[in-house]
């Protein structure tokens, strides 16, 4: 999986917690909190979406990885290539 | 998930299907956890249930759901319904029209606009209103849901900033009435989440009453396929030195999980773990304050009959006294709900008028009396409750209400020790409150009332706070 596939990923799980936030705009190097109304709980959503759908584990300490799409993308890279994705 | 009769194994036992239960049950079952709700009666919602007599239907419990927004996020609602992945208008909400706080020669009205209060107290305590702002500047900036906050005592805090008594009673007397556990006071935390609901927030209802909200909320938890059992008391939860194993039913069914969330109430759980009931370590952690209530159902529109008030919470006392009752029903203060003065859209109205008058009411004395006695009671009490409460609605006749209801009903703590299980008919549970939802156990998780968020929105926070935190975060997945 790419990092572009990756960060597709992620706006998807995102447009599933927060149907009503516009994700059409959303700058891979700004935080995603700067940009959407997200909060710890969404950010755990994000987390656990990530398991059920794609076997990955995220642990708590490494929740800020999640910080902005391009974060997340370099952060779930090994995991994505490590569940065989 | 069809549940065959040997299948007794589960990820999560949740004890309770009122808003906690539901709420969690919804987030661990999102998750993929094979859950089952327990509950004790035929009928979901707990605390805030509904019932059927006379061919009315009345809500228990629920006289407004706070913490009302249009929309918008960082809200206690705009959290708890993308949490539970529902659309913004699955609780059907509609606005209060207004509320008021009425006192001895002072009256406050609220909207769900924080500043028409802001301009009321301008108005009746104009020496007062730097305080009220620098008290309100306070609350905004506290973090009322850490869940490992301190108990403080937010009758210091206030009177600290609020120099008047009787401004300081005025602003606590709907944040008590609508969820302190603790006579007198309040811990701050709980306030500032209730000056929020209330005040910054607001009121509001479903047309059909609490009735949609549960029904929304059980439709979520079905299709993600959890379990659900009504009828089904827990006997007692089966404890191996700090380990919770499952739960014994009063069937005598075992039922095995590697979990359990009770939202019983914190003393209520501690007893089906095996505590004495009467022990002093348990009693001292019943809560000491319960209600009662008298619905009239009215021939006319109240608007009609000279109220438009949504909510009036009155006090005829120099102070106020949110105590236990010496009396059977404490007249001093109390709470009058009118349900069809919200702003329900189009031209829909409740079929009949409402009035329902809500005080603080004695557990001991409603529950030591035999049945004759309690219904002749009853009776006593009704007309002295509603002609007390009156006293602070100025357009509402006494005779009018008499000769315009056309049925009527009465609960009393003993009601709502039957119904809901909780010692002492405390609605909003005991003092004592598990914030972070751990127990002795460490896999009993507490969720609801005594975990300390109040209210129906605060209910389903709290049980979603409790599963994410405890379960789904927690080492316990």
């Amino acid at each position: 999986m790419t990092k572009e596939d990756i960060k597709k990923v992620v706006l998807e799980i995102i447009s599933e917690i927060a149907p009503d936030e516009d994700l059409s705009n959303v700058q891979s190097d700004v935080r995603l909190r700067e940009q959407l109304d997200l909060d710890s709980m969404d950010f755990l959503d994000i987390v656990m979406e990530l398991r059920k759908k794609h076997g990955i584990e995220v642990p708590e300490e490494d929740y800020q990885q999640l910080a902005s799409l391009d974060s997340c993308a370099d952060y779930l890279t090994p995991k994505f290539a490590g569940a065989g994705a | 998930m069809e549940v065959s009769k040997g299948d007794s194994t589960f990820d999560t036992i949740i004890i309770g299907c009122g808003m906690a239960g539901l709420a969690a049950g919804i987030r661990l079952a999102m998750f993929g956890k094979r859950v089952v709700i327990l509950e004790k009666h035929n009928a979901p919602g707990g605390l805030n249930s509904f019932y059927f007599q006379g061919g009315r239907k009345f809500d228990v419990g629920l006289h407004a759901v706070t913490n009302f927004v249009e929309r918008g996020r960082g809200t206690p609602l705009g959290t708890l319904l993308r949490q539970l992945r529902l659309p913004w208008d699955a609780f059907k909400l509609c606005p209060q029209n207004s509320s008021r706080i009425a006192f001895p020669g002072s009256n406050l009205k609220f909207t769900n606009e924080f500043e028409v209060l802001e301009s009321e107290v301008a108005r009746e305590f104009p020496r007062d209103i730097d305080a009220f702002r620098a008290l309100r500047k306070l609350v905004l900036e506290h973090d009322a849901l850490n869940l490992e906050g301190k108990v403080t005592s937010a009758r210091k805090i206030v009177s600290g900033i609020v120099a008047n008594p009787i401004l300081q009673d005025m602003l606590f007397c709907p944040l008590m009435y609508y969820g302190s556990a603790r006579e007198r006071d309040m811990d701050f935390d709980q306030f500032v989440t209730l000056w929020k609901a209330i005040f910054e927030e607001g009121f509001s209802r479903p047309l059909e009453g609490v009735r949609v909200i549960i029904r929304a909320l059980l439709d979520r938890y079905r299709s993600l396929g959890g379990v659900r059992k009504m009828r089904c008391a827990v006997k007692r939860i089966l404890t191996d030195g700090s380990e919770a194993k499952g739960v014994e039913l009063e069937n005598g069914e075992l039922l095995t999980a590697r979990q359990i969330i009770s939202t019983a109430g914190l003393p209520e759980t501690e007893v089906l773990c095996g505590a004495d009931r009467h022990a002093e370590t348990i009693r001292c952690n019943v809560g000491r304050l319960s209600f009662g209530e008298t619905i009239s159902f009215l021939s006319e529109e109240p608007a009609a009959m000279g109220c438009d008030e949504t909510i009036v919470f009155f006090n005829d006392s120099e102070r106020f006294h949110y105590e236990q009752a010496k009396q059977p029903f404490d007249l001093r203060s109390g709470v009058i709900c009118i349900p069809n003065n919200y702003q329900y859209p189009g031209n829909q109205v409740l079929q009949e008028g409402i009035l329902r008058i809500t005080g603080i009411a004695s557990h001991d004395y409603w529950t030591g009396i035999d049945e004759e006695t309690y219904r002749r009671e009853k009776e006593e009490w009704f007309p002295r409750i509603v002609s007390s409460a009156l006293r602070f609605l100025p357009g509402m006749k006494v005779e009018n209400v008499e000769s315009r209801t056309v049925y009527r009903d009465m609960f009393t703590p003993r009601t709502i020790e039957k119904y809901t299980s909780r010692f002492g008919g405390a609605v909003y549970g005991s003092p004592e409150k598990a914030k972070n939802g751990q127990t002795a156990w460490r896999n009993l998780f507490i969720a609801g009332t005594d975990q300390g968020f109040l209210g129906i929105v605060g209910a389903m926070l709290s049980g979603i706070s409790i599963a994410n935190r405890n379960i789904l975060m927690g080492k316990e997945r």
